[in-house]
């Protein structure tokens, strides 16, 4: 049920063998030996305007791919294209591909102008000592833009704009005196001042009422109709998924096990996780019977895992081919519908 | 859905902050009223702040309510010639009282000298009183000084991990074991410690121990906190992070651990006055407790003939050291949600 309106052609953000390994520390002098291979080798790209959803089960290393992406940490290998404007002035033919993953300093600080993300918790997202007049405006007065009358002007156009009318009675009030629906507002409002052309949407609805979660999920696409903003969207609920995404991909240990136009990936699922996590999803009627599909076992940790398949002792399907090769990589199987496996 | 037309602030936005701060003052206010413990500190700190805010008042009211127009007579023509007051010949805090021979001293309380003299001559109640802003100024200014490096290195040590906090916490291992009577001696042989020296000498000495470990265990709670990764993420620098979202989320537990901070900063001083190793003060409540110490007074069983001597600066010395600790329980409540009774 994706928005497709759009003619979603330029590509945005394309990322390429994305590797991020945590140490798993042994003590202070000892050098690590084991790794906990959070993201590893993750290719994807998302095009201007496209919702691009991220699902897997906790642990499966989305939380840390969207943390990459707005470089809140640093990857150990990879690299991460971004499209952007050079100058402002210019249209869109001035724009460039520039490989954010080992940007720092000043140029890191320009790159944050256009890459924001909107947190999982909205209760803890949003400092409690500050108004939400500081908290919205708070990106504006790290970049020094505006003075102080025209960043509160600038504030209460973004708050109504997320549906906070009037601003004015928002502008000082403080979080803890918002519902969590609101303060999610607030917090899109918050990455939205920037003009940002890529936003990170880590589970943003996740803690919501199920009552207000689809206001918010409509404020996100009504922005992206209107500004053509590109969402990284972080998620495990596959609902949620197929409500807001063009493409999903499905992360499995750090790699990303199959990816595809969401329906496409929820109809016909190809890799036999992706088929489990689709029949784990409860269908409100009684009367149907549904054969689940049979994985063993359950996630564990990706600590220097051995060079097969990462889904090898769970799968239902798996020969001795997926044990003595490495990881499959991604395959088109036809309709941009990807999947990582050897005997599909 | 454009934006709402042409948004017109209500009012500047300084006024506005200003009624902020002034409305969370008040539901901060109505919190800590609540406990009758820190409504009881903060009278007991009122009254001796007016108390010491008396002292230059303390020779007019003297003259009219306690001398008669005959003593005060007396007294201007026994040495002097005509003058107009009494108090200019007559220092209370180091003088002694003209009309009362040296040998009679010390005088229980009388009605010229309410809390009586000590074997000086020195009015009790002129010393108290003196002594009263300089109590306050050293246990304020030691707290502000104490929590000011507690919450900067507590929130640098948390924020950067690693060498710094390594490195800070072993300088609090050796500050909270530190032998602070032993090197107090040692620093008083060498210079001579005024208040302001000693605020400044406690002030670091608390500083760099125990309020940087806990200021720092809080600033590691706020840390991990998401809207510091949303500072992050638009941008923000360390120092910006540091100053704008951390610091302001230790600063009630500061505020907190600063009252605490001003009892230890009296009681310290006291107990330094008493051993007499703060040659650099001349007057405070814990020399008056010294000089009836080491007069002789309150040693073999006569303490309660000789109560007028130690009894009030011991009450004073206990009473606001724990107005300040009581203080510091009820903003207890108001910073710790979890202690409140609702």
């Amino acid at each position: 049920m994706a928005l497709q309106t759009q003619t979603k052609t330029e590509t945005l953000v394309r990322v390429e063998n994305l590797r991020m390994l945590y140490p798993v520390s042994t003590g202070i002098f000892a050098r690590a030996r084991s790794f906990i291979h959070a993201v590893d080798d993750v290719s994807f790209d998302i095009k201007r305007g496209e919702i691009f959803g991220l699902i897997g089960e906790s642990g499966c290393g989305k939380t840390t791919t969207g943390k990459l992406l707005v470089r809140l940490i640093t990857p150990t290998s990879g690299h991460i294209y971004l499209r952007v404007t050079q100058d402002p002035s210019t249209d869109s033919q001035g724009e460039q591909f520039v490989d954010i993953a080992t940007l720092e300093g000043r140029a890191l600080k320009e790159f944050r102008r256009n890459v924001q993300m909107i947190f999982q918790d909205p209760y803890e997202s949003l400092n409690p000592r500050m108004t939400i007049f500081d908290i919205v405006s708070e990106p504006l007065s790290i970049h020094g833009i505006g003075s102080v009358y025209e960043r509160e002007e600038r504030v209460a156009e973004l708050l109504s704009l997320v549906g906070l009318t009037p601003p004015e009675s928002f502008l000082f009030r403080y979080p803890h005196e918002l519902s969590g629906g609101q303060r999610q507002r607030v917090a899109i409002a918050r990455a939205m001042i920037l003009n940002p052309s890529f936003i990170v949407a880590d589970e943003p609805t996740s803690m919501l009422d199920v009552s207000i979660r689809t206001g918010v999920m409509n404020l996100m696409l009504d922005l992206r109709e209107e500004f053509g903003i590109s969402y990284l969207y972080i998620t495990h609920d596959l609902a949620v998924a197929r409500y807001m995404c063009d493409r999903i991909a499905v992360m499995y240990l750090g790699k990303i096990v199959e990816l595809g136009p969401t329906e496409e990936v929820i109809q016909n699922p190809l890799h036999p996780y992706t088929r489990a996590l689709i029949s784990a999803v409860p269908i409100p009627d009684p009367t149907v019977e549904r054969q689940p599909i049979e994985i063993k076992g359950g996630v564990s940790k990706p600590i220097d895992p051995p060079p097969r398949c990462r889904f090898y002792e769970r799968c239902p399907i798996a020969t001795e081919r997926c044990a003595q090769s490495d990881h499959p990589p991604l395959e088109d199987k036809g309709h941009g519908h990807f999947a990582a496996c050897y005997e599909i | 859905m454009q934006a709402a037309p042409t948004f017109k602030p209500a009012e500047a936005i300084w006024r506005v902050r200003l009624q902020l701060f002034w409305r969370g003052l008040k539901s901060s206010w109505a919190m800590f009223a609540e406990s009758k413990i820190g409504l009881t500190g903060l009278g007991i700190i009122i009254f001796f702040a007016i108390f010491g805010a008396l002292w230059p008042a303390y020779p007019w009211l003297m003259e009219r309510l306690a001398w008669t127009p005959e003593e005060l007579e007396a007294a201007r023509n026994v040495p002097y010639g005509a003058i107009s007051s009494i108090y200019q010949v007559y220092d209370p805090v180091t003088g002694y009282d003209p009309l009362i021979p040296g040998i009679e001293n010390p005088t229980p309380p009388s009605r010229r000298h309410p809390l009586g003299t000590n074997q000086f001559g020195r009015d009790i109640l002129a010393q108290l009183m003196a002594s009263t802003s300089s109590e306050f100024m050293l246990g304020v200014l030691a707290a502000l000084i104490t929590v000011f490096i507690g919450t900067f290195i507590g929130a640098i040590t948390a924020y950067y991990g690693g060498f710094v906090d390594t490195f800070f916490m072993r300088v609090a291992d050796v500050f909270i074991l530190f032998p602070l009577v032993s090197f107090l001696i040692v620093l008083g042989s060498m210079i001579e410690l005024t208040l302001i020296k000693l605020a400044f000498v406690l002030g670091i000495l608390y500083g760099f121990g125990q309020i940087t470990v806990i200021l720092k265990s809080q600033a590691l709670a706020v840390k991990v906190k998401p809207y510091i990764e949303a500072a992050k993420v638009a941008g923000g620098s360390h120092f910006h992070v540091i100053f704008r979202h951390i610091i302001p989320n230790l600063l009630p537990l500061s505020f907190l651990y600063m009252m605490f901070n001003v009892t230890g900063a009296i009681f310290s001083e006291a107990a330094l006055s008493f051993f007499g190793l703060l040659p650099g003060i001349k007057v405070s409540w814990g020399i008056m407790i010294d000089s009836a110490h080491s007069g002789g007074y309150i040693l073999g069983g006569r303490s309660f003939q000789n109560w007028w001597l130690w009894m009030p600066p011991g009450i004073a010395i206990t009473l606001l050291c724990s107005a300040f600790y009581l203080v510091g329980r009820g903003l207890d409540e108001v910073v710790n949600p979890r202690l409140r009774k609702r």
